[in-house]
């Protein structure tokens, strides 16, 4: 059953993302950023964590979810350390997907040649 | 050329007719069930995790994020995940799949400009206003809800 | 009298395209006019290492092939225009270097083909050179590279957009007679008519052509039927129509003896969107098809408008629209009078 709200959810998600992109005729870049963004707010109001309970990866995936990640590492952070806490936490729980990023392009950028 | 100056005018308004509509509901169709696809994909990784090594439902988003990224690379190298995005739109630009693809596209493509100008430096080239805007905003919205939790509340 | 009404000139001198020389990509050879390429190549990276030096092939190996058909070597040319869609025109530069030709780089993004060719006939017709060789070529992977997104990315482009072919195409212009005759040529404006898609250039296009074609028919005072064909370079699925509704408000009907090199190059299941596009596109078509069509007197009088897109990345992140540019060339079959 988690796996069929987890497709729906993300599903859900990226639709509005389509329509975005035919409708509003919004470059990728722009979604993407606006996506990050609404994670960021959607956290903010403690939303978030209740659709990531409610749909588990469906949430987690789609890079809304870095939005999410980045502000509640600063909260976190921020509960301990005050203000300062805010800098010091933002990169705290995203930094497995950065990091993994970076590394994995940096390999498949030298072993393999773009095919056009 | 009276004719055309007035067509300049509304050149846009009078060419709609001429331009293909992209089909909507297509469209989302296909963008919904890739989405739902790598997100399903994403819960069985989750649950891998969570069930063979010692992660429990609160971290194990990470090594998931970090999975589905390699993944993407990995489709990215083989020259198979540009062939998705035309098929499936938002449907694989809106994970975090796109996300990595967008990276890994930009570090392959100037692999020819060498590592360190080429690869290293681009690689952020498309990725870059994700990051840029996550971070403003957390930052943003974090100092909001401190001031609002330590004054306010 | 060589310049003719506002912007076309007739050459006074009987000017010829002596030989041509196509070489193009795996997709370019796989669509409707594979066979009348001279070289193909199964691969985008054309045996080379990467995107730029395979676009440099595909010039040099058109200008070679071209040479070749009448034994002629590089030391024979007096001149060599040419051009292409990369940033300081890399692909031609660099192909010059190898050639060793006196060069004039042009730009004229997809409108170079034509630039190239009315420029080097009318050098030819004033006797400033005997042998020009005009050039122009496009890569699908160095236009996307630099105009759009890394190849391997997977954004989702719209029906309206196009797919810039990997191709080549060289022509050697001179008085000796040849294969087909040059007579006259129009040189186009810069229209803008607010276009900003860069996935939309035929829209942005279609206004430059059809004032290229009307100032062509005004200035020397003729019908559209005078030509058995008006190929547009081009505009492609999306574009095409446009044109001839702009034509058709100004009375010109051009609908019986219109086509685009954009859309006779690819067939429609080749995932090309509104069709082909890029300075090779109109080069490829004409130098091989057309031409073939013209010696053989299957066409009697083609007037070819090769349509550029002046476009730039930054000007479209600066939210400019896009300027546009047509240069045309009429190219007739050579009959016993000559």
């Amino acid at each position: 059953m988690e796996y069929v709200i987890a497709f729906a959810v993300g599903g859900i998600i990226c639709v509005i993302g389509q329509l975005l992109l035919d409708l509003a005729k919004l470059t990728p870049a722009h979604v993407m950023s606006s996506f990050v963004v609404a994670g960021a707010i959607l956290d903010g109001f403690g939303l978030y964590d209740k659709l990531i309970e409610f749909a588990g990866a469906g949430a987690t995936v789609p890079i809304t979810s870095f939005g999410h990640s980045l502000l509640h590492g600063a909260m976190k952070q921020a509960d301990d350390h005050g203000f300062i806490g805010i800098g010091i936490g933002i990169f705290e729980l995203t930094s497995a997907g950065i990091s993994a990023a970076i590394l994995f392009a940096f390999i498949i950028a030298l072993i393999f040649k773009p095919k056009g | 050329m009276a004719n055309n100056q007035k067509l300049k005018d509304n050149y846009q308004e009078s060419i709609k007719p001429f331009q293909p509509k992209p089909s909507y509901v297509a469209n989302c169709l296909k963008a919904f069930l890739v989405g739902g696809i790598i997100c399903t994909l994403g819960q069985a990784i989750q649950n891998f995790y969570i069930a063979f090594f010692d992660f429990n439902e609160k971290n194990a988003g990470n090594p998931t994020v970090a999975t589905l990224i390699l993944i993407s690379a990995l489709l990215t190298g083989f020259g198979i995940y540009d062939r998705i995005g035309q098929f499936a739109g938002a449907g694989s630009a809106v994970p975090v799949t796109g996300f990595a693809n967008s990276m890994t596209s930009a570090a392959l493509e100037h692999r020819s400009e060498g590592i360190v100008l080429g690869v290293a430096t681009n690689m952020f080239k498309l990725a870059g206003n994700v990051i840029v805007f996550g971070t403003v905003s957390a930052y943003v919205v974090g100092i909001i809800r401190y001031l609002f939790k330590t004054y306010l509340l | 009298m060589r310049k003719t009404g506002k912007q076309t000139w007739v050459y006074e001198n009987p000017i010829y395209i002596n030989a041509t020389g196509t070489a193009v990509g795996p997709k370019e050879a796989d669509g409707p006019l594979g066979e009348t390429f001279d070289i193909t190549h199964k691969d985008l990276h054309c045996e080379e290492d990467n995107w730029e030096l395979a676009e440099r092939r595909l010039m040099t190996e058109s200008i070679d092939s071209c040479l070749q058909k009448i034994n002629l070597s590089y030391e024979d040319v007096d001149l060599f225009l040419a051009g292409d869609l990369l940033n300081q025109n890399v692909t031609a530069n660099f192909v010059a270097r190898h050639n060793q030709i006196p060069f004039l780089c042009m730009f004229g993004a997809c409108s170079t083909s034509m630039e190239t060719l009315a420029t080097g006939a009318a050098l030819v017709d004033a006797g400033f050179a005997n042998r020009v060789i005009a050039s122009a070529s496009s890569h699908n992977a160095t236009a996307e590279r630099q105009f759009r997104n890394p190849t391997e990315y997977g954004g989702q482009k719209p029906d309206t957009a196009t797919a810039t072919i990997t191709g080549a195409g060289a022509a050697l212009v001179s008085k000796e007679k040849g294969i087909v005759r040059l007579t006259s040529a129009t040189i186009g404006r810069v229209m803008d008519y607010g276009i900003k898609n860069a996935n939309d250039m035929g829209s942005a296009m279609a206004p430059a052509a059809a004032d290229t074609i009307q100032r062509h028919l005004e200035d020397l005072n003729i019908a559209p039927s005078e030509y058995d064909l008006i190929l547009t370079g081009d505009l492609s699925g999306v574009g095409s129509p446009i044109l001839k509704q702009l034509l058709k408000d100004e009375g010109y009907d051009i609908s019986t003896n219109h086509n685009d090199c954009g859309l006779m190059v690819y067939r429609p299941d080749q995932n090309v969107f509104a069709g082909g596009s890029g300075c090779g596109c109109s080069a490829i078509v004409t130098y091989g098809h057309i031409l073939n069509e013209l010696k053989s007197g299957n066409l009697k009088k083609v007037f070819m408008v090769a349509t550029g897109a002046l476009l730039s990345p930054t000007m479209i992140q600066q939210k400019e629209s896009i300027p546009t540019i047509a240069h045309g060339v009429v190219l007739e079959h050579i009959g016993e009078g000559g």
